[in-house]
Protein backbone atom coordinates (compact mmCIF):
# COMPACT_ATOMS: atom_id res chain seq x y z
CA UNK A 1 0.00 0.00 0.00
CA UNK A 2 1.28 3.47 -0.88
CA UNK A 3 0.19 6.40 1.23
CA UNK A 4 0.79 8.89 -1.59
CA UNK A 5 -1.46 6.98 -3.97
CA UNK A 6 -4.08 6.50 -1.26
CA UNK A 7 -4.06 10.17 -0.33
CA UNK A 8 -4.45 11.22 -3.96
CA UNK A 9 -7.30 8.76 -4.55
CA UNK A 10 -9.14 9.85 -1.42
CA UNK A 11 -8.77 13.44 -2.62
CA UNK A 12 -9.87 12.51 -6.14
CA UNK A 13 -12.93 10.78 -4.75
CA UNK A 14 -13.94 13.96 -2.95
CA UNK A 15 -13.25 16.03 -6.08
CA UNK A 16 -15.49 13.85 -8.20
CA UNK A 17 -18.27 13.95 -5.60
CA UNK A 18 -18.05 17.74 -5.75
CA UNK A 19 -18.77 17.60 -9.48
CA UNK A 20 -22.37 16.55 -8.87
CA UNK A 21 -23.34 19.64 -6.86
CA UNK A 22 -21.36 21.56 -9.50
CA UNK A 23 -23.54 19.97 -12.15
CA UNK A 24 -26.59 20.92 -10.10
CA UNK A 25 -25.64 24.59 -10.35
CA UNK A 26 -24.55 24.37 -13.99
CA UNK A 27 -27.99 22.97 -14.84
CA UNK A 28 -29.81 25.07 -12.26
CA UNK A 29 -28.63 28.33 -13.76
CA UNK A 30 -29.75 27.25 -17.22
CA UNK A 31 -33.40 26.73 -16.25
CA UNK A 32 -36.03 29.28 -15.26
CA UNK A 33 -36.45 30.55 -11.71
CA UNK A 34 -39.50 28.32 -11.07
CA UNK A 35 -37.67 25.09 -11.96
CA UNK A 36 -34.27 25.62 -10.39
CA UNK A 37 -34.95 23.68 -7.19
CA UNK A 38 -36.40 20.72 -9.05
CA UNK A 39 -33.35 20.68 -11.29
CA UNK A 40 -30.89 20.92 -8.40
CA UNK A 41 -32.80 18.29 -6.45
CA UNK A 42 -32.45 15.81 -9.31
CA UNK A 43 -28.66 15.94 -8.94
CA UNK A 44 -28.58 16.21 -5.18
CA UNK A 45 -30.88 13.32 -4.42
CA UNK A 46 -29.07 11.14 -6.97
CA UNK A 47 -26.01 11.42 -4.73
CA UNK A 48 -28.09 9.99 -1.89
CA UNK A 49 -29.81 7.26 -3.92
CA UNK A 50 -26.77 5.87 -5.71
CA UNK A 51 -24.54 6.10 -2.64
CA UNK A 52 -26.79 3.61 -0.89
CA UNK A 53 -27.50 1.27 -3.80
CA UNK A 54 -23.79 1.16 -4.69
CA UNK A 55 -22.91 -0.16 -1.26
CA UNK A 56 -25.78 -2.65 -1.30
CA UNK A 57 -25.42 -4.13 -4.80
CA UNK A 58 -23.95 -1.67 -7.29
CA UNK A 59 -20.25 -2.12 -6.63
CA UNK A 60 -20.49 -5.90 -6.50
CA UNK A 61 -22.37 -6.20 -9.79
CA UNK A 62 -20.09 -3.71 -11.58
CA UNK A 63 -16.66 -4.75 -10.31
CA UNK A 64 -17.22 -8.06 -8.55
CA UNK A 65 -15.88 -11.46 -9.69
CA UNK A 66 -16.69 -11.79 -13.38
CA UNK A 67 -19.66 -13.78 -14.63
CA UNK A 68 -19.54 -14.55 -18.34
CA UNK A 69 -17.70 -11.31 -19.22
CA UNK A 70 -21.12 -9.64 -18.79
CA UNK A 71 -21.55 -8.72 -15.14
CA UNK A 72 -19.89 -8.99 -11.76
CA UNK A 73 -21.14 -11.41 -9.14
CA UNK A 74 -22.98 -10.88 -5.87
CA UNK A 75 -20.00 -11.93 -3.75
CA UNK A 76 -19.41 -8.33 -2.63
CA UNK A 77 -23.03 -7.48 -1.78
CA UNK A 78 -23.08 -4.97 1.06
CA UNK A 79 -19.35 -4.53 0.46
CA UNK A 80 -18.75 -7.98 1.92
CA UNK A 81 -15.07 -8.71 1.42
CA UNK A 82 -14.29 -5.15 0.36
CA UNK A 83 -11.93 -3.83 2.98
CA UNK A 84 -8.79 -1.87 3.74
CA UNK A 85 -6.43 -4.21 1.87
CA UNK A 86 -5.70 -3.49 -1.80
CA UNK A 87 -7.62 -5.23 -4.58
CA UNK A 88 -6.60 -6.54 -7.97
CA UNK A 89 -7.95 -3.28 -9.39
CA UNK A 90 -5.35 -1.04 -7.72
CA UNK A 91 -2.49 -2.67 -5.87
CA UNK A 92 -1.39 0.35 -3.84
CA UNK A 93 -4.69 1.68 -2.45
CA UNK A 94 -7.30 0.14 -0.13
CA UNK A 95 -10.10 -1.68 -1.92
CA UNK A 96 -12.58 0.54 -0.07
CA UNK A 97 -10.99 3.62 -1.63
CA UNK A 98 -11.23 2.19 -5.14
CA UNK A 99 -14.88 1.37 -4.46
CA UNK A 100 -15.58 4.88 -3.18
CA UNK A 101 -13.85 6.45 -6.19
CA UNK A 102 -15.97 4.38 -8.57
CA UNK A 103 -19.10 5.32 -6.63
CA UNK A 104 -18.67 8.98 -7.55
CA UNK A 105 -18.74 8.06 -11.25
CA UNK A 106 -21.85 5.95 -10.71
CA UNK A 107 -23.49 8.97 -9.08
CA UNK A 108 -22.80 11.62 -11.68
CA UNK A 109 -23.77 9.50 -14.67
CA UNK A 110 -27.53 9.32 -13.98
CA UNK A 111 -27.44 12.90 -12.69
CA UNK A 112 -26.25 14.04 -16.12
CA UNK A 113 -29.37 12.61 -17.78
CA UNK A 114 -31.66 14.89 -15.78
CA UNK A 115 -30.71 17.92 -17.84
CA UNK A 116 -32.73 16.58 -20.75
CA UNK A 117 -36.00 16.32 -18.86
CA UNK A 118 -36.15 19.48 -16.77
CA UNK A 119 -39.50 20.99 -15.97
CA UNK A 120 -41.72 18.00 -16.68
CA UNK A 121 -40.60 14.77 -14.96
CA UNK A 122 -42.68 13.43 -12.08
CA UNK A 123 -40.39 13.27 -9.03
CA UNK A 124 -41.65 9.92 -7.74
CA UNK A 125 -41.11 8.31 -11.12
CA UNK A 126 -37.70 9.97 -11.38
CA UNK A 127 -36.60 8.33 -8.12
CA UNK A 128 -37.56 4.88 -9.40
CA UNK A 129 -36.00 5.63 -12.81
CA UNK A 130 -32.69 6.58 -11.21
CA UNK A 131 -32.47 3.34 -9.23
CA UNK A 132 -33.41 1.25 -12.28
CA UNK A 133 -31.10 3.07 -14.71
CA UNK A 134 -28.11 3.09 -12.41
CA UNK A 135 -28.55 -0.66 -11.97
CA UNK A 136 -29.66 -1.95 -15.37
CA UNK A 137 -27.75 0.38 -17.72
CA UNK A 138 -24.71 1.50 -15.76
CA UNK A 139 -23.57 -1.63 -13.92
CA UNK A 140 -23.11 -3.93 -16.93
CA UNK A 141 -21.47 -1.16 -18.97
CA UNK A 142 -19.01 -0.35 -16.18
CA UNK A 143 -18.24 -4.05 -15.90
CA UNK A 144 -17.65 -4.49 -19.64
CA UNK A 145 -15.21 -1.55 -19.83
CA UNK A 146 -13.54 -1.50 -16.40
CA UNK A 147 -14.39 -4.76 -14.66
CA UNK A 148 -11.79 -7.52 -14.54
CA UNK A 149 -13.09 -9.97 -17.18
CA UNK A 150 -15.37 -7.44 -18.85
CA UNK A 151 -15.54 -8.10 -22.58
CA UNK A 152 -14.76 -4.59 -23.82
CA UNK A 153 -11.52 -4.88 -21.88
CA UNK A 154 -10.47 -7.90 -23.91
CA UNK A 155 -12.21 -8.18 -27.26
CA UNK A 156 -10.60 -11.52 -28.02
CA UNK A 157 -13.24 -13.19 -25.81
CA UNK A 158 -15.74 -12.51 -28.59
CA UNK A 159 -13.84 -14.93 -30.85
CA UNK A 160 -14.65 -12.78 -33.85
CA UNK A 161 -12.00 -12.86 -36.61
CA UNK A 162 -8.94 -11.01 -35.45
CA UNK A 163 -10.60 -8.78 -32.86
CA UNK A 164 -8.25 -8.32 -29.97
CA UNK A 165 -6.98 -5.79 -27.55
CA UNK A 166 -9.26 -3.51 -25.62
CA UNK A 167 -11.47 -0.51 -26.02
CA UNK A 168 -9.64 2.32 -24.28
CA UNK A 169 -11.61 4.46 -21.88
CA UNK A 170 -9.42 6.17 -19.33
CA UNK A 171 -12.05 7.75 -17.12
CA UNK A 172 -15.47 7.10 -18.62
CA UNK A 173 -16.03 8.56 -22.06
CA UNK A 174 -18.29 5.63 -22.89
CA UNK A 175 -19.42 4.48 -19.46
CA UNK A 176 -20.35 7.96 -18.25
CA UNK A 177 -20.73 10.38 -21.12
CA UNK A 178 -21.98 8.48 -24.13
CA UNK A 179 -24.28 6.43 -21.92
CA UNK A 180 -25.80 9.46 -20.20
CA UNK A 181 -25.92 11.56 -23.36
CA UNK A 182 -27.67 8.93 -25.42
CA UNK A 183 -30.00 8.01 -22.56
CA UNK A 184 -30.84 11.69 -22.22
CA UNK A 185 -31.79 11.82 -25.90
CA UNK A 186 -34.01 8.80 -25.41
CA UNK A 187 -35.63 10.30 -22.32
CA UNK A 188 -36.30 13.61 -24.06
CA UNK A 189 -37.97 11.74 -26.93
CA UNK A 190 -40.07 9.46 -24.71
CA UNK A 191 -41.16 12.19 -22.29
CA UNK A 192 -41.92 14.60 -25.09
CA UNK A 193 -41.49 18.36 -25.31
CA UNK A 194 -42.26 20.86 -22.63
CA UNK A 195 -45.65 22.49 -23.10
CA UNK A 196 -44.22 25.91 -22.31
CA UNK A 197 -41.77 27.85 -24.43
CA UNK A 198 -38.22 26.85 -23.44
CA UNK A 199 -37.19 29.29 -20.75
CA UNK A 200 -34.07 31.44 -20.82
CA UNK A 201 -31.33 30.77 -18.26
CA UNK A 202 -32.31 32.58 -15.07
CA UNK A 203 -28.87 32.71 -13.47
CA UNK A 204 -25.87 32.59 -15.77
CA UNK A 205 -23.47 33.23 -12.87
CA UNK A 206 -24.61 29.84 -11.51
CA UNK A 207 -23.84 28.29 -14.89
CA UNK A 208 -20.27 29.57 -14.86
CA UNK A 209 -19.84 28.69 -11.19
CA UNK A 210 -21.05 25.19 -11.94
CA UNK A 211 -18.72 24.85 -14.91
CA UNK A 212 -15.81 26.00 -12.78
CA UNK A 213 -16.62 23.41 -10.11
CA UNK A 214 -16.92 20.74 -12.80
CA UNK A 215 -13.52 21.72 -14.26
CA UNK A 216 -11.95 21.58 -10.78
CA UNK A 217 -13.55 18.27 -9.91
CA UNK A 218 -12.65 16.79 -13.29
CA UNK A 219 -9.00 16.75 -12.21
CA UNK A 220 -10.10 14.06 -9.78
CA UNK A 221 -12.24 12.38 -12.42
CA UNK A 222 -9.41 12.04 -14.95
CA UNK A 223 -6.14 12.28 -13.03
CA UNK A 224 -7.59 10.12 -10.26
CA UNK A 225 -8.27 7.43 -12.84
CA UNK A 226 -4.52 6.84 -12.94
CA UNK A 227 -5.25 5.09 -9.62
CA UNK A 228 -1.89 6.39 -8.46
CA UNK A 229 -0.04 9.62 -7.76
CA UNK A 230 2.38 9.28 -10.64
CA UNK A 231 3.33 10.36 -14.14
CA UNK A 232 0.13 8.94 -15.60
CA UNK A 233 -1.90 11.15 -13.30
CA UNK A 234 0.27 14.08 -14.35
CA UNK A 235 -0.47 13.46 -18.04
CA UNK A 236 -4.19 13.13 -17.31
CA UNK A 237 -4.17 16.34 -15.27
CA UNK A 238 -2.43 18.37 -17.95
CA UNK A 239 -4.51 16.92 -20.78
CA UNK A 240 -7.73 17.64 -18.87
CA UNK A 241 -6.90 21.28 -18.36
CA UNK A 242 -5.63 21.77 -21.89
CA UNK A 243 -8.62 20.21 -23.61
CA UNK A 244 -11.09 22.16 -21.45
CA UNK A 245 -9.31 25.41 -22.21
CA UNK A 246 -9.12 24.87 -25.96
CA UNK A 247 -12.74 23.77 -26.14
CA UNK A 248 -13.91 26.85 -24.21
CA UNK A 249 -12.04 29.09 -26.65
CA UNK A 250 -13.40 27.15 -29.62
CA UNK A 251 -17.06 27.30 -28.57
CA UNK A 252 -16.80 30.95 -27.57
CA UNK A 253 -15.29 31.76 -30.98
CA UNK A 254 -17.88 29.83 -32.96
CA UNK A 255 -20.69 31.42 -30.95
CA UNK A 256 -19.12 34.82 -31.67
CA UNK A 257 -18.92 34.15 -35.38
CA UNK A 258 -22.36 32.57 -35.68
CA UNK A 259 -24.31 34.39 -32.98
CA UNK A 260 -22.78 37.84 -33.15
CA UNK A 261 -21.44 37.98 -29.61
CA UNK A 262 -19.06 35.85 -27.50
CA UNK A 263 -21.41 33.83 -25.35
CA UNK A 264 -20.63 33.36 -21.66
CA UNK A 265 -22.90 30.32 -21.52
CA UNK A 266 -21.06 29.15 -24.63
CA UNK A 267 -17.64 29.49 -23.04
CA UNK A 268 -18.84 27.52 -20.02
CA UNK A 269 -20.50 24.89 -22.20
CA UNK A 270 -17.41 24.67 -24.36
CA UNK A 271 -15.21 23.96 -21.36
CA UNK A 272 -17.56 21.15 -20.32
CA UNK A 273 -17.54 19.74 -23.86
CA UNK A 274 -13.75 19.67 -23.83
CA UNK A 275 -13.73 17.97 -20.45
CA UNK A 276 -16.16 15.37 -21.73
CA UNK A 277 -14.11 14.67 -24.85
CA UNK A 278 -10.78 14.32 -23.06
CA UNK A 279 -12.26 11.93 -20.47
CA UNK A 280 -11.62 8.69 -22.38
CA UNK A 281 -8.31 10.00 -23.70
CA UNK A 282 -6.81 11.76 -20.69
CA UNK A 283 -4.11 9.22 -19.84
CA UNK A 284 -3.45 8.05 -23.38
CA UNK A 285 -2.68 11.13 -25.48
CA UNK A 286 -0.11 13.94 -25.51
CA UNK A 287 -0.95 17.54 -24.58
CA UNK A 288 -0.92 18.55 -28.25
CA UNK A 289 -3.39 15.73 -28.87
CA UNK A 290 -5.48 17.22 -26.07
CA UNK A 291 -5.49 20.60 -27.83
CA UNK A 292 -6.86 19.02 -31.00
CA UNK A 293 -9.42 16.98 -29.06
CA UNK A 294 -10.61 20.09 -27.22
CA UNK A 295 -10.73 22.21 -30.36
CA UNK A 296 -12.88 19.73 -32.25
CA UNK A 297 -15.09 19.13 -29.21
CA UNK A 298 -15.85 22.83 -28.83
CA UNK A 299 -16.81 23.23 -32.47
CA UNK A 300 -18.57 19.90 -32.93
CA UNK A 301 -20.67 20.15 -29.77
CA UNK A 302 -21.69 23.72 -30.63
CA UNK A 303 -23.09 22.54 -33.96
CA UNK A 304 -24.63 19.45 -32.36
CA UNK A 305 -26.64 21.65 -29.98
CA UNK A 306 -27.70 23.91 -32.82
CA UNK A 307 -28.74 20.89 -34.85
CA UNK A 308 -30.74 19.51 -31.95
CA UNK A 309 -32.55 22.79 -31.38
CA UNK A 310 -33.32 23.58 -35.00
CA UNK A 311 -33.56 20.28 -36.83
CA UNK A 312 -34.14 17.36 -34.51
CA UNK A 313 -37.45 18.31 -32.94
CA UNK A 314 -36.33 16.87 -29.60
CA UNK A 315 -36.61 18.89 -26.39
CA UNK A 316 -33.31 17.82 -24.80
CA UNK A 317 -33.63 20.92 -22.68
CA UNK A 318 -30.04 21.34 -21.52
CA UNK A 319 -28.37 19.63 -24.47
CA UNK A 320 -27.08 16.62 -22.62
CA UNK A 321 -26.85 14.65 -25.86
CA UNK A 322 -25.10 17.43 -27.72
CA UNK A 323 -22.39 17.82 -25.10
CA UNK A 324 -22.05 14.41 -23.46
CA UNK A 325 -23.34 12.11 -26.18
CA UNK A 326 -21.60 13.77 -29.10
CA UNK A 327 -18.59 14.98 -27.09
CA UNK A 328 -18.12 11.55 -25.57
CA UNK A 329 -18.38 9.86 -28.96
CA UNK A 330 -15.75 12.18 -30.45
CA UNK A 331 -13.50 11.66 -27.42
CA UNK A 332 -13.78 7.89 -27.58
CA UNK A 333 -12.92 7.80 -31.29
CA UNK A 334 -10.19 10.43 -30.86
CA UNK A 335 -8.59 8.18 -28.25
CA UNK A 336 -8.19 5.56 -30.96
CA UNK A 337 -6.65 8.17 -33.23
CA UNK A 338 -4.27 9.99 -30.92
CA UNK A 339 -3.20 7.40 -28.35
CA UNK A 340 0.55 7.35 -27.83
CA UNK A 341 2.30 4.47 -26.09
CA UNK A 342 4.83 6.83 -24.56
CA UNK A 343 1.98 8.30 -22.53
CA UNK A 344 -0.30 5.40 -21.57
CA UNK A 345 1.10 2.27 -23.18
CA UNK A 346 -1.21 2.11 -26.20
CA UNK A 347 -0.77 3.46 -29.72
CA UNK A 348 -3.51 4.85 -31.89
CA UNK A 349 -3.94 5.55 -35.57
CA UNK A 350 -1.35 8.32 -35.87
CA UNK A 351 1.22 6.10 -34.19
CA UNK A 352 0.73 3.20 -36.54
CA UNK A 353 -2.11 1.26 -34.89
CA UNK A 354 -5.35 1.82 -36.83
CA UNK A 355 -6.88 -1.24 -35.15
CA UNK A 356 -7.41 0.83 -32.02
CA UNK A 357 -9.97 2.96 -33.84
CA UNK A 358 -11.94 -0.17 -34.64
CA UNK A 359 -11.98 -1.20 -30.99
CA UNK A 360 -13.10 2.29 -30.02
CA UNK A 361 -15.82 2.20 -32.64
CA UNK A 362 -17.14 -1.08 -31.24
CA UNK A 363 -17.34 0.36 -27.75
CA UNK A 364 -19.12 3.46 -29.05
CA UNK A 365 -21.75 1.51 -30.99
CA UNK A 366 -22.35 -0.92 -28.13
CA UNK A 367 -22.79 1.94 -25.67
CA UNK A 368 -25.21 3.82 -27.94
CA UNK A 369 -27.38 0.76 -28.50
CA UNK A 370 -27.28 -0.47 -24.90
CA UNK A 371 -28.01 2.93 -23.37
CA UNK A 372 -30.77 3.92 -25.78
CA UNK A 373 -32.43 0.50 -25.79
CA UNK A 374 -32.47 -0.08 -22.04
CA UNK A 375 -33.51 3.49 -21.25
CA UNK A 376 -36.38 3.23 -23.72
CA UNK A 377 -37.69 0.04 -22.13
CA UNK A 378 -37.34 1.36 -18.57
CA UNK A 379 -39.19 4.57 -19.42
CA UNK A 380 -41.97 2.82 -21.30
CA UNK A 381 -42.58 0.49 -18.36
CA UNK A 382 -42.60 3.43 -15.94
CA UNK A 383 -44.94 5.34 -18.26
CA UNK A 384 -47.43 2.48 -18.13
CA UNK A 385 -47.20 1.96 -14.38
CA UNK A 386 -46.45 5.30 -12.73
CA UNK A 387 -46.72 7.98 -15.41
CA UNK A 388 -43.76 10.08 -16.47
CA UNK A 389 -44.95 13.67 -16.71
CA UNK A 390 -46.45 16.26 -14.43
CA UNK A 391 -49.72 17.87 -15.50
CA UNK A 392 -49.73 20.87 -17.80
CA UNK A 393 -50.82 23.12 -14.95
CA UNK A 394 -47.93 21.86 -12.78
CA UNK A 395 -45.55 22.54 -15.64
CA UNK A 396 -46.88 26.07 -15.91
CA UNK A 397 -46.52 26.81 -12.21
CA UNK A 398 -43.06 25.26 -12.16
CA UNK A 399 -41.60 22.13 -10.60
CA UNK A 400 -40.33 23.95 -7.50
CA UNK A 401 -43.78 24.80 -6.19
CA UNK A 402 -45.73 21.99 -7.88
CA UNK A 403 -43.49 19.06 -6.90
CA UNK A 404 -41.52 20.37 -3.92
CA UNK A 405 -43.78 23.04 -2.42
CA UNK A 406 -40.85 25.42 -2.11
CA UNK A 407 -40.12 28.62 -4.03
CA UNK A 408 -36.42 29.00 -4.83
CA UNK A 409 -36.41 32.73 -4.24
CA UNK A 410 -38.62 34.82 -2.00
CA UNK A 411 -39.58 37.84 -4.12
CA UNK B 1 -56.54 57.75 -21.49
CA UNK B 2 -56.37 55.13 -18.74
CA UNK B 3 -53.72 53.02 -17.10
CA UNK B 4 -54.77 49.39 -16.87
CA UNK B 5 -52.98 47.82 -13.91
CA UNK B 6 -53.33 44.02 -13.82
CA UNK B 7 -52.11 41.77 -10.99
CA UNK B 8 -51.96 38.27 -12.50
CA UNK B 9 -50.44 34.84 -11.95
CA UNK B 10 -46.77 34.88 -13.04
CA UNK B 11 -47.20 31.76 -15.15
CA UNK B 12 -49.92 33.45 -17.23
CA UNK B 13 -47.70 36.37 -18.21
CA UNK B 14 -46.50 35.10 -21.57
CA UNK B 15 -50.05 34.14 -22.56
CA UNK B 16 -51.30 37.63 -21.64
CA UNK B 17 -48.50 39.39 -23.53
CA UNK B 18 -49.16 37.25 -26.60
CA UNK B 19 -52.91 37.92 -26.47
CA UNK B 20 -52.36 41.69 -26.15
CA UNK B 21 -49.89 41.65 -29.03
CA UNK B 22 -52.43 39.81 -31.18
CA UNK B 23 -54.84 42.72 -30.65
CA UNK B 24 -52.18 45.30 -31.46
CA UNK B 25 -51.15 46.33 -27.94
CA UNK B 26 -47.41 46.07 -27.61
CA UNK B 27 -46.17 48.66 -25.13
CA UNK B 28 -46.38 47.65 -21.49
CA UNK B 29 -44.42 47.37 -18.24
CA UNK B 30 -43.96 44.34 -16.05
CA UNK B 31 -42.89 44.08 -12.43
CA UNK B 32 -42.71 41.23 -9.97
CA UNK B 33 -44.76 41.94 -6.87
CA UNK B 34 -45.82 40.16 -3.75
CA UNK B 35 -49.04 40.47 -1.92
CA UNK B 36 -52.08 38.81 -0.53
CA UNK B 37 -55.64 38.62 -1.59
CA UNK B 38 -58.49 36.31 -0.84
CA UNK B 39 -56.44 33.12 -0.88
CA UNK B 40 -55.67 31.37 2.37
CA UNK B 41 -52.03 30.96 1.44
CA UNK B 42 -49.93 27.82 1.61
CA UNK B 43 -48.73 25.77 4.54
CA UNK B 44 -44.99 25.15 4.53
CA UNK B 45 -43.14 22.74 6.78
CA UNK B 46 -39.88 24.13 8.11
CA UNK B 47 -36.68 22.16 8.70
CA UNK B 48 -37.59 21.31 12.29
CA UNK B 49 -41.04 20.13 11.33
CA UNK B 50 -42.96 23.19 12.44
CA UNK B 51 -45.54 24.42 9.94
CA UNK B 52 -46.14 28.02 9.01
CA UNK B 53 -48.57 29.73 6.72
CA UNK B 54 -47.33 31.78 3.83
CA UNK B 55 -49.95 34.14 2.54
CA UNK B 56 -47.69 36.72 0.88
CA UNK B 57 -47.34 35.23 -2.59
CA UNK B 58 -45.57 36.32 -5.76
CA UNK B 59 -47.64 37.76 -8.58
CA UNK B 60 -46.84 39.70 -11.72
CA UNK B 61 -48.03 43.28 -12.25
CA UNK B 62 -48.60 44.39 -15.79
CA UNK B 63 -49.21 48.06 -16.62
CA UNK B 64 -50.46 49.37 -19.94
CA UNK B 65 -51.70 52.86 -20.78
CA UNK B 66 -54.43 52.93 -23.44
CA UNK B 67 -56.89 55.29 -25.10
CA UNK B 68 -60.29 55.60 -23.41
CA UNK B 69 -62.01 53.69 -26.23
CA UNK B 70 -59.56 50.76 -25.99
CA UNK B 71 -59.86 50.27 -22.23
CA UNK B 72 -62.67 47.72 -22.17
CA UNK B 73 -61.05 45.71 -24.99
CA UNK B 74 -57.71 45.50 -23.21
CA UNK B 75 -59.35 44.44 -19.94
CA UNK B 76 -61.32 41.70 -21.72
CA UNK B 77 -58.18 40.41 -23.43
CA UNK B 78 -56.22 40.29 -20.16
CA UNK B 79 -59.01 38.56 -18.27
CA UNK B 80 -59.43 35.91 -20.97
CA UNK B 81 -55.71 35.12 -21.08
CA UNK B 82 -54.96 35.32 -17.34
CA UNK B 83 -57.95 33.48 -15.93
CA UNK B 84 -57.71 29.94 -14.55
CA UNK B 85 -60.89 29.93 -12.49
CA UNK B 86 -59.01 29.30 -9.22
CA UNK B 87 -58.71 31.70 -6.29
CA UNK B 88 -55.55 33.73 -6.86
CA UNK B 89 -56.23 34.74 -10.50
CA UNK B 90 -55.70 38.38 -9.54
CA UNK B 91 -57.32 41.79 -10.05
CA UNK B 92 -57.32 44.61 -12.60
CA UNK B 93 -57.55 48.32 -11.72
CA UNK B 94 -58.28 51.24 -14.04
CA UNK B 95 -56.63 54.57 -13.26
CA UNK B 96 -57.17 57.80 -15.20
CA UNK B 97 -54.03 59.23 -16.84
CA UNK B 98 -53.67 62.99 -17.33
CA UNK B 99 -51.30 62.85 -20.33
CA UNK B 100 -48.66 60.78 -22.12
CA UNK B 101 -45.48 62.14 -23.78
CA UNK B 102 -43.08 60.32 -26.14
CA UNK B 103 -39.57 61.12 -24.93
CA UNK B 104 -37.89 60.79 -28.32
CA UNK B 105 -40.12 63.26 -30.17
CA UNK B 106 -41.94 65.28 -27.53
CA UNK B 107 -45.39 64.29 -28.92
CA UNK B 108 -48.19 64.17 -26.40
CA UNK B 109 -51.75 62.91 -26.14
CA UNK B 110 -53.21 59.79 -27.72
CA UNK B 111 -50.59 59.74 -30.50
CA UNK B 112 -47.90 59.22 -27.89
CA UNK B 113 -49.43 55.89 -26.85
Amino acid sequence: MDSGDTAWLLTSTALVLFMTPGLAFFYGGLVGRTNVLGTIMHSFITIALVSVTWVLWGYSLAFGPDKGHFIGGLEWIGLNGVGPEPSAYAGTIPHLVFMAFQLMFAIITPALITGAVVGRFKFKTFLVFTVLWSTIVYLPLAHWVWGIGGWLGDLSVLNIGGLSGKALDYAGGTVVHISSGVSALCAAIVLGKRKQEPEAPHNIPFVVLGAGILWFGWFGFNAGSALAANGGAAYAFVNTNTAAAMAALAWMTVSWWRGGAPSVVGAASGAVAGLVAITPAAGFVTPTGAIIIGLVAGVLCYFATQFRAKRMGVDDALDVWGVHGVGGTWGALATGIFAAASVGGFDGLINGNPGQVINQFIAVIVTWVWAFGCTFIILKVLDMTMGLRVSEREEEVGIDMAQHGEPAYTP
Amino acid sequence: MNKVEAIIRPERLSAVIAALADEGFHGLNISQVTGRGEQRGLVHVGRAGQSYIVDILPKTKLEIVVRDQDTKKVVDVIVAAAKTGQIGDGKIFILPVADAIRVRTGESGDIAL
